[in-house]
């Protein structure tokens, strides 16, 4: 590698080589990342990387702290609950419920989101208005009350829970999409665009889209730490995921009444929870910050 | 001589919501009739909100008519509203190159585009058109590759102008297009367009506020007020003696 960079080809960089580098800068948020990237990791291998199954009960270690502790044991690092299962083992697998299924709620909901936002977008007239009247009604509720109406409409359980988020995400998402689409449709650039004869989808296609991807992963960001607090909100009033799954809102309403005696099994869930919502929410306010100050240069 | 643009009774109306059902009608352009021979500049002066923009965008297709024709060497590309979609020997200029330029494609994407929608050219014939259009308005070959936030604003006006020349038009719509830049720029732009003309009998409407400029370059002068013409003719004849109190005013600061 070169000591000194003669030509600095800053400036000869793709818009997307220019994010990266501006992302690079904001330290959280290149700290949320790793994190996030982390939970995504885990989420796919956990039940290969978890030491024990998940309902593998341990007769001898009943509520162990964790090893760290002097009561505590290696074998468990952090600990045991009340029917000797690993709390490492459990947390882990259940990154794969309460954050991996709501990064399928999420990415779900962005491809419907943006397509019917798209689509939101481009038409006129009384389509248009129709759907945007339809959308102002559903905005009017929070997503968590939507999951739960829609709930007691399909019943309980896990995947009930998250074609119920998917269905409460979707009016705010669809809003977003269609200003993002119809505020960028009125720009300058997709006249001359149009002017050169470029038909509708061009235009979606070459002109719009790669100018409000970045949006649409905010966007995204937004919804999955909605989706994060709601699925393990379900599980914990006993709507979403049923007790024997190691989702985190459910782990945390379990082993509610063991809070004084075993604080670690109620506390260690809701770390979890705070990191997942904590690293996302990072990720999206530094990717918002680097767009910010492109707008302004 | 025949006229390579004619004009004729031309008149847009744009529908104002006032309130939650009713809508105003509201006449930004009457009977808008004037032309222009292969090789000549004609001005378009007047107030803000005279409806300038409005017959730029109308004489390139970017809004459609009411009533009126648009004949380019007596073919009609437009008549009551129906437009020749595939006409595009009128191209124009936008105000801000800076927002008329998609951020996200390099200059070689944009103009390879616009060739792949018009032409039927290949590949390497595609690549030499590129070549030779950044040429003529005065970049560099190199320029190709970059994208457009790495120009600057006097680069950004020839790289539209590369844009509008690219399809081989024969008139040039230039909305307040001299307008944003500094003098020296400005002087650079105007010499490069004056270049072109001599060279390829282009035709330019130009749409400013700047007087000198309108009476260093242009043959005619359309005056518009409130949407209808209010005098058209020689430049030089109306600066030295204008008729109406509009023109009167507009000339006098
Ligand atoms: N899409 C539109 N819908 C409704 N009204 C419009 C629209 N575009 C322009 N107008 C109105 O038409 C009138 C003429 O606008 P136009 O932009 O043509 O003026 P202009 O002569 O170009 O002014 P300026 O010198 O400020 O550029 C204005 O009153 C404007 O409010
Ligand atoms: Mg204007």
């Amino acid at each position: 590698m070169a000591k000194f960079n003669l030509f600095s080809e800053d400036a000869n960089k793709s818009p997307l080589a220019r994010l990266w580098r501006k992302f690079k800068n904001n330290h959280p948020a290149l700290v949320g990342l790793w994190v996030f990237i982390a939970f995504c990791i885990l989420a796919a291998t956990a039940p290969f990387l978890a030491p024990y199954g998940v309902n593998q009960q341990h007769s001898d270690a009943l509520l162990l702290p964790p090893s760290w502790n002097e009561m505590g044991d290696v074998r468990f690092i952090l600990g045991t609950d009340d029917l000797g299962r690993d709390v490492l083992s459990r947390l882990m697998n259940g990154a794969t419920y309460t954050f991996g299924l709501s990064v399928v709620a999420a990415l779900i909901t962005t491809m419907i989101g943006v397509l019917v936002g798209t689509f939101a977008g481009i038409s006129k007239g009384l389509r248009a208005s129709f759907l945007n009247h339809l959308l102002d009604v559903t905005l009017s509720i929070p997503s968590l009350l939507l999951a739960i109406i829609i709930i007691a409409i399909l019943g309980p359980g896990l995947m009930n829970t998250v074609w119920a988020i998917i269905l409460a995400l979707l009016p705010q998402f669809i809003h977003s999409i269609r200003n993002l689409i119809v505020d960028e449709l009125g720009k300058d650039y997709v006249t001359a665009y149009r002017l050169d004869g470029a038909s509708n989808w061009h235009i979606l296609s070459r002109g719009i889209f790669p100018n409000v991807y970045e949006y649409i992963v905010v966007i995204f960001t937004m919804a999955l730490s909605t989706a994060i607090l709601d699925i393990a909100a379900l599980g914990f009033l006993k709507l979403g995921a049923q007790p024997p799954t190691t989702e985190w809102g459910a782990i945390l309403a379990e082993n509610l009444g063991l809070i004084y005696l075993a604080p670690w099994t109620v506390a260690l869930p809701g770390v979890l929870l705070f990191l997942a919502v904590l690293s996302t929410n990072l990720v999206g306010d530094g990717l918002r910050k680097v767009l910010q100050a492109r707008k302004a240069d | 001589m025949q006229p390579l643009l004619k004009v004729q009774a031309l008149s847009k109306t744009f529908n104002i919501r006032a309130g939650l059902f009713n809508r105003k009608k509201f006449e930004v352009l009457k009977n808008i009739s004037f032309s222009i021979g292969k090789g000549e500049t004609i001005a378009i002066i007047g107030e803000t909100g005279s409806g300038k923009s409005t017959l730029a965008k109308l004489l390139v297709g970017a809004y459609s008519a009411d009533s009126g024709q648009i004949l380019l060497e007596n073919n009609t590309i437009e008549n009551n509203g129906q437009r020749d979609a595939q006409c595009r020997y009128i191209r124009m200029i936008f105000q801000d190159s800076a927002t008329s330029l998609n951020p996200a494609l390099t200059i070689a994407e944009m103009l390879d585009d616009c060739l792949k929608f018009n032409t039927d050219f290949d590949q390497a014939q595609r690549s030499e058109k590129i070549d030779s259009t950044l040429l003529k308005v005065g970049l560099l070959v190199d320029h190709q590759q970059y994208y457009p936030h790495m120009f600057s604003i006097g680069q950004l006006q020839r790289v539209a102008l590369a844009r509008a020349l690219i399809l081989d038009p024969k008139v040039v719509v230039l909305d307040e297009a001299l307008s944003s830049l500094d003098p020296s720029v400005r002087a650079q732009i105007v010499n490069l367009l004056l270049k072109l003309q001599l060279e390829t009998g282009l035709t330019y409407i130009l749409i400013t506020h700047h007087l000198s400029l309108v009476r260093h370059i242009s043959d005619q002068l359309v005056v518009l007020n409130k949407g209808e013409i209010v005098e058209y003719g020689d430049t030089e004849t109306i600066f030295q003696s204008p008729q109406s109190k509009i023109t009167q005013r507009l000339l006098s600061c």
